[in-house]
């Protein structure tokens, strides 16, 4: 589950790591007068405002903006605010900005030179072990410099049994260039940091820019954090957090009833249980020349109603000329994946042409099912093959 | 032979009495699977399915003796632990159903049964068939039947799937195993395909992929390099057509970066000497062709 900003350091900040004071607005009115309160409180001379959406590269695409007086800050929250943010992260619609936050500004002027890092924690899945990713750079695409510029990296593994150890966080300050205060703060908040990781069940949290301010304070002056949704289970907090504004709307739609379902840009529709098997049946479309409309894993528990959900959205998506439907009964028995269909499409005046392949559990009943209905959009394949070659003839 | 798992396997049930314990339990032991008892907490002293219910995993260890293999059908917030716990009973294969087991859990899992005499298969897994011997998992076992092909894969529908056109094309299976779709999991690609390698009852292996992690290239390579690999493999990639950065069902189904799409797979695998079927329709059709060569 993706966080927004301000979410993620509402979870830094109950682990004790510093990050900018903020308020959020979600209306230009009351920007004005949440900021003078910001003001009262901390003293900032100027104001950030950053949208908050779900996509990187907001500095670079217009979304993160300084605000030099409280006059400025209506005049550029005007400018983000509901209005769509195109970055290299979004499609090219962009994401409608729905929330902004206005923070302090901590690059003030001082004793010392104002110095960004960055530092991510992350789960290596080939090392099989949580590991530290952190730069004397800040602000950087990680990803682009760990090809081009990987010598700008490091990488700290942290061992399973013990975790992290003072070691590896003096190690990591001194790699950093830290001393004095800024060197000891940044002890704590790796050690927070880490914490924080750990206890929110993250599987990514990375914060780019780390910063040391002009008085030597380390402050996370952004953050990302993404929770493993398996975990969400001993998070109820954080299960108010998902932000359904940020998924597409059919996919949102789906979660609510259960179906695995991501969004494709074909206009085939496919059914099917199984991850595997719904991604190669995606495959399979497109290697005869079409395109999926969706990945779409029913599951193994599937019933008549979670079948019917998956058709009415299907039904109702106007970019899905044709659904596809490849059931490998298991567990799911084909007879049951029948009876969702034929109460979806009863229901539905306009109806699509549906092609459908059944095999294992139950299909003969299934199909049986399938021809006393007397439905005309429906067209029933003996092989994956023959499915495809009806689709192409339909679609 | 067979790997891992035959006809003298002795099997316990960790969620015996649970619905999904049950409802498998009862295929399993249709099937002729040797189980011989089960744990439920708070159940110990009953029977079920007219085997023993115990407590705990060690106290059926106690009673029951050599265990060869436990199967773990418990909800995803418990399964971590009871895994540790027929870890810790000394149980030397493990096979974990369970789908949505979290990272942070399987982390420790990982780690403490690295230091153990002891191997999993899953989680979120189908579990693993030695064909007319065995099935320890939740594979309709109607659609197999008793060959000299070896099948090893991330998934379950597709296993099934593949599985059922190689029938369909004449030829059968010995063991397929399914090693599961999570993120974390216990036996990796290259040690079942070791495994095979040195079972006599196994001619062909076939490699059921997808995207994300590094499993099927770390197989492929190992594939290259070793000159004992004398049985052919033939190898499949499920999610050509996945966008980056999406879960695609399976924790584990993601493209993190260049080197994890399915793309990239496939062009290592071919590299390193292996078959690519690139077809789901065409499967069965294409491991024949290749059989035909072998036999």
């Amino acid at each position: 589950m993706n966080l927004h900003e301000y979410q993620s350091k509402e979870i830094l900040k109950y682990f004790g790591i510093k990050v900018p004071r903020y308020v959020i607005v979600n209306n230009i009115e009351n920007s004005i007068e949440l900021s003078k309160t910001l003001q009262k409180e901390t003293g900032t001379k100027y104001f950030i405002i950053k949208a908050q959406i779900h996509a990187g590269g907001r500095g670079i695409s217009g979304g993160i903006k300084i605000a030099k007086s409280l006059k400025e800050v209506k005049e550029k929250v005007s400018k983000i605010l509901g209005k769509y943010l195109i970055t290299p992260q979004t499609s090219k619609e962009g994401k409608l900005v729905n929330k902004v936050m206005i923070a302090e500004d901590i690059y003030y002027e001082g004793k010392y030179k104002i110095k960004e890092y960055y530092i991510s924690l992350l789960f290596d899945r080939i090392k099989n072990k949580n590991i530290i990713i952190y730069s004397n750079e800040g602000g950087i695409d990680i990803e682009s410099t760990a090809i081009n510029n990987y010598n700008k990296i490091f990488i700290e593994e942290i061992d399973s049994s013990i975790g992290l150890q003072a070691f590896q966080t003096r190690k990591i300050a001194f790699n950093l260039k830290l001393n004095g205060q800024s060197f000891n703060e940044f002890i704590e908040f790796l050690y927070s940091l880490y914490r924080a990781y750990i206890k929110s069940d993250a599987t990514l949290l990375e914060i780019n820019p780390l910063l040391k301010t002009s008085d030597n304070h380390i402050v996370a002056i952004d953050a990302k954090i993404i929770i493993d949704d398996n975990a969400l289970f001993r998070h109820s907090d954080y299960v108010a957090m998902r932000d359904i504004k940020e998924e597409d709307p059919i996919e949102a739609e789906a979660y609510k009833f259960g179906l695995n379902f991501v969004r494709l840009k074909g206009n085939v529709a496919c059914v099917v249980n199984g991850a595997g098997l719904a991604m190669a049946t995606m495959d399979m479309i497109q290697l005869y020349g079409l395109y999926p409309a969706n990945f779409l894993d029913i599951g193994g528990n599937a019933d008549i109603k979670r079948i019917e959900k998956a058709f009415n959205i299907l039904l109702n998506d106007k970019t899905v000329k044709i659904i596809f439907v490849n059931i490998f009964g298991g567990i799911v028995r084909c007879d049951i994946v029948s009876l969702g269909i034929i109460n979806s499409c009863k229901k539905h005046k306009i109806l699509k042409p549906i092609v459908i392949r059944f095999n294992g559990t139950n299909y003969n009943l299934a199909i049986n099912i399938i021809n006393n209905n007397g439905l005309k959009n429906i067209y029933y394949a003996f092989s994956l093959k023959e499915a495809m070659e009806k689709i192409k003839f339909l679609v | 032979m067979s790997i891992l798992v035959n006809k003298n396997s002795k099997v316990i049930v960790q969620g015996f009495t649970g619905k999904e314990g049950s409802f498998h339990s009862e295929k399993m032991i249709a099937y002729g699977t040797n189980v011989i008892g089960g744990v439920t907490p708070g159940k110990g002293g009953q029977r079920h399915l007219e085997k023993p219910v115990f407590n705990t995993v060690e106290e059926a260890v106690k009673q029951l003796g050599l265990i060869d293999v436990s199967i773990i059908f418990v909800p995803a917030i418990f399964a971590a632990d009871v895994i540790l716990e027929a870890a810790d009973a000394g149980i030397s294969l493990i096979v974990c159903i369970t789908e949505g087991i979290p990272i942070l859990d399987m982390i420790k899992v990982k780690y403490y049964i690295n230091n153990k005499n002891c191997k999993l298969i899953g989680p979120n897994c189908p579990g693993i068939i030695t064909v007319e011997e065995t099935l320890i998992g939740i594979m309709p076992s109607s659609i197999f039947k008793k060959g000299n092909i070896g099948i090893i894969s991330r998934s379950g529908t597709l296993t099934y799937e593949v599985a059922d056109q190689i029938v369909k094309s004449g030829y059968g299976i010995s063991t397929a195993i399914g090693i599961g779709g999570d993120y974390i999991i216990g036996f990796s690609i290259l040690e079942i395909i070791k495994l095979f390698m040195n079972d006599p009852d196994t001619d062909v292996i076939v490699l059921i992929g997808e995207i994300g992690g590094q499993l099927e290239i770390e197989a492929a390579k190992w594939i290259k390099n070793n000159k004992k690999c004398n049985k052919a493999v033939i190898g499949f990639i499920a999610g050509v057509t996945a966008p980056k950065g999406r879960i695609m069902g399976h924790a584990g189904a993601i493209i993190g970066g260049k080197n994890d799409t399915a793309q990239f797979k496939i062009e290592i695998m071919k590299k390193c000497g292996m078959y690519i079927v690139t077809s789901l329709d065409q499967i069965g059709y294409e491991i024949s062709k290749i059989m035909k060569k072998y036999n």
